[in-house]
């Protein structure tokens, strides 16, 4: 089904889209689209949205289950507290993506901004994963409480940096995993993370969304796997675990 | 409120520029066009626009936009405003009634020169016409001068930008820059004067955040004979660069810099790595520490000769910028300007803290500096 967004306010293009999926609805595209906020907020069915244009901040807000695929770049808020799903975006993406994400994927083809990934969070088997083409601003992995990020740093993206990331890399991070295709140097980092050495098992967990986030752009998972890779984890698990506790 | 669903409002400002370095000139139009799509940025409480170029036909004169309160405000001000200047010609903006713009002040427009005598004070004409400016804001009772430079003018108003612009009718003027804004106010009160950009001659910032330093910023630019007389933070942003960029005639970059200044681990860094340029650097947090801009923002710079787009040092505010032939766009997000421009060369989201620029190829020629080159070399 398709659905023209010119001129729609992000009200109307949003019932237009959960009518279409009460109606049983499972393939969507959105044409048109731009600066349209929140879209797929809070669907909990596993329906595609296939979307032609900018979507607006917060695209797939609280969604837990879609698939959407951006044909352009993606803005601020991308998938923030989200629960499941999957959000694939074919150009770059603005700040402060996934924050408080706790499920699903989401898969940026370019270059990222600042905050991206801030307060990640897991539990058991519900561990959110992002993965980033091109490189990424300050911040990245902030306050990060669990979840799996992937920078990959490829030249896929439009805002011409040359590091991989910026600084502040991981600040107040306290949980989830960072892999990072490139070396970091130490004043880039946050007092509260590492760069490690990569084991197998981590290995086997980046090979299997390197390959997965490869398919999806058509893109070389062997030539991307051969970078020299390394695991950035906070040092201190739980640090303020006691404060309250005495 | 009566008769009305409360809804809550998740907003935070919306700006939006756009300019043609060749200096095309391009109907108002367009930033309303580009605002529009970040109507819920702002929750109806300002907005405005500054468009560049558009009083060609006066374009020596300083156009002085007014709101006044009252008549009586008005015959107050005429007097000074004799006293200091030799008026062109002197008449209502003109404006048409719009749903979503309230009951609005008088607005007066004035194309004025300096009078005759202005030598006599000993003052270069610029600062005349700011201290100027700075006597009828802090003097007279519900009198504002919004807009005080040539060949430019700010529009401002209490409502959603779109319907700012149409009330305004932008669409009847032609600027080779134009710049707009979105208001959510939220420390400061939801007053015409209020609205953004703020401005002095022909500076004009537009504001998205929120200037910490403000305290610290105002008793400095007093010391320059800036009043702040607006009852919001950004006004310090535009006396800032007039004070930069006019006054002490540092370069773009370097005024941001000391707005937006390093850190000084970053400082200390790059001195380690024997980078000169942290000097530079360093002497700037020194000499303009009072004149830093703490807190989170992105503003666009609207002057004579160009744009500027600037965020904070840590990014806490939205910023995109794009190029496409000889335009430069800069909004707070991509969708303002894919509304208005299709098949971009170029769209980045600029680094915190370092300013995305667009310069007129051919500059328009109004400091001293500049007369007094060209003077020479005549």
């Amino acid at each position: 089904m398709i659905i023209d967004a010119k001129g729609l306010h992000y009200r109307e293009l949003n019932e237009q889209v959960r009518a279409a999926v009460a109606d049983g609805e499972t393939d969507l595209t959105l044409l048109n689209v731009n600066g349209q906020r929140y879209i797929a907020d809070a669907i909990d069915t596993p329906v595609s949205i296939t979307i032609e244009g900018v979507p607006g901040n917060d695209l797939g807000v609280f969604m837990n289950g879609p698939s959407l695929v951006v044909h352009a770049n993606g803005q601020d808020h991308i998938a923030n507290t989200m629960n499941d799903g999957k959000i694939i975006v074919h150009g770059d993406a603005g700040d402060v993506l996934g924050y408080g994400m706790r499920g699903g994927k989401v898969f940026v083809k370019g270059d990222v901004g600042y905050r991206v990934g801030i307060h990640m969070k897991e539990y058991k088997d519900k561990v959110p994963v992002m993965v980033i083409g091109g490189k990424a601003r300050d911040f990245f992995g902030e306050y990060m409480a669990g979840g799996t990020l992937i920078l990959l740093g490829l030249d896929t993206g439009g805002n011409g940096q040359e590091e991989i990331a910026g600084n502040y890399f991981g600040t107040g991070m306290h949980g989830g995993v960072i892999y990072v295709r490139g070396r970091l140097d130490d004043y880039q980092l946050g007092k509260e993370v590492k760069q490690l050495e990569m084991d197998d098992k981590d290995r086997e967990v980046l090979r299997a969304y390197v390959t997965e986030f490869a398919a999806d752009f058509g893109m070389d998972a062997e030539e991307i796997l051969k970078g020299d890779f390394v695991k950035i984890k906070a040092v201190s698990h739980r640090p303020y675990g006691n404060l309250y506790a005495y | 409120m009566k008769g009305r669903i409360h809804r809550r409002n998740i907003s935070g400002c919306g700006l939006a520029g756009m300019m043609s370095e060749d200096g095309r000139l391009m109907s108002g139009e367009g930033i309303i066009r580009s605002m529009e799509v970040l109507h819920d940025r702002s929750n109806g409480l300002g907005g405005g626009f500054a468009g560049y170029g558009i009083y060609p036909d006066r374009q020596d004169h300083y156009a002085l936009h007014i709101m006044y309160d009252d008549i009586k405000a008005k015959e107050m001000t005429d007097v000074l405003i004799d006293e200091w200047f030799e008026v062109d010609a002197e008449e209502v903006i003109p404006t048409k009634r719009v749903p979503g713009v309230g009951k609005a002040p008088l607005l007066w427009r004035y194309f004025v020169k300096p009078s005759a005598d202005f030598n006599e004070c000993g003052v270069c004409e610029e600062d005349y016409v700011i201290d100027a400016v700075m006597l009828v804001n802090s003097t007279v009772e519900g009198a504002f001068i919004f807009s005080s430079g040539k060949n430019m003018g700010a529009f401002k108003a209490v409502g959603f930008p779109e319907d700012v612009g149409k009330f305004y009718r932008l669409n009847e003027y032609e600027g080779y820059t134009w710049i707009g804004h979105g208001r959510f106010p939220t420390n400061t009160p939801g007053w015409w004067g209020g609205a953004h950009p703020f401005t002095i001659l022909d500076w004009a910032i537009v504001h998205n955040g929120e200037i910490s330093s403000y305290g610290i910023n105002k008793r400095y630019l007093e010391m320059f004979g800036y009043k702040c007389t607006m009852l919001t933070d950004t006004e310090v942003v535009a006396y800032s660069f007039d004070l930069l960029l006019r006054r002490h005639n540092l370069p773009i970059e370097l005024a941001c810099k000391a707005l937006a200044a390093s850190f000084w681990t970053d400082i200390d860094r790059m001195k380690a790595q024997g980078k000169k340029v942290a000097d530079v650097y360093e002497a700037l947090r020194m000499v303009y520490g009072s004149g830093l801009l703490n807190g989170p923002f992105a503003i666009i710079l609207g002057h004579a000769n160009g744009m500027v787009g600037l965020s904070d040092r840590v990014k806490l505010r939205p910023l995109v910028a794009a190029r496409k032939d000889d335009m430069l766009y800069i909004a707070s997000e991509e969708s303002a300007i894919r509304e208005v421009a299709s098949g971009l060369d170029r769209v980045w989201n600029p680094k915190a803290g370092e300013p995305v620029i667009g310069e007129l190829k051919i500059p328009v020629s109004n400091t001293d500096a500049v007369r007094e080159l060209e003077e020479t070399v005549a």
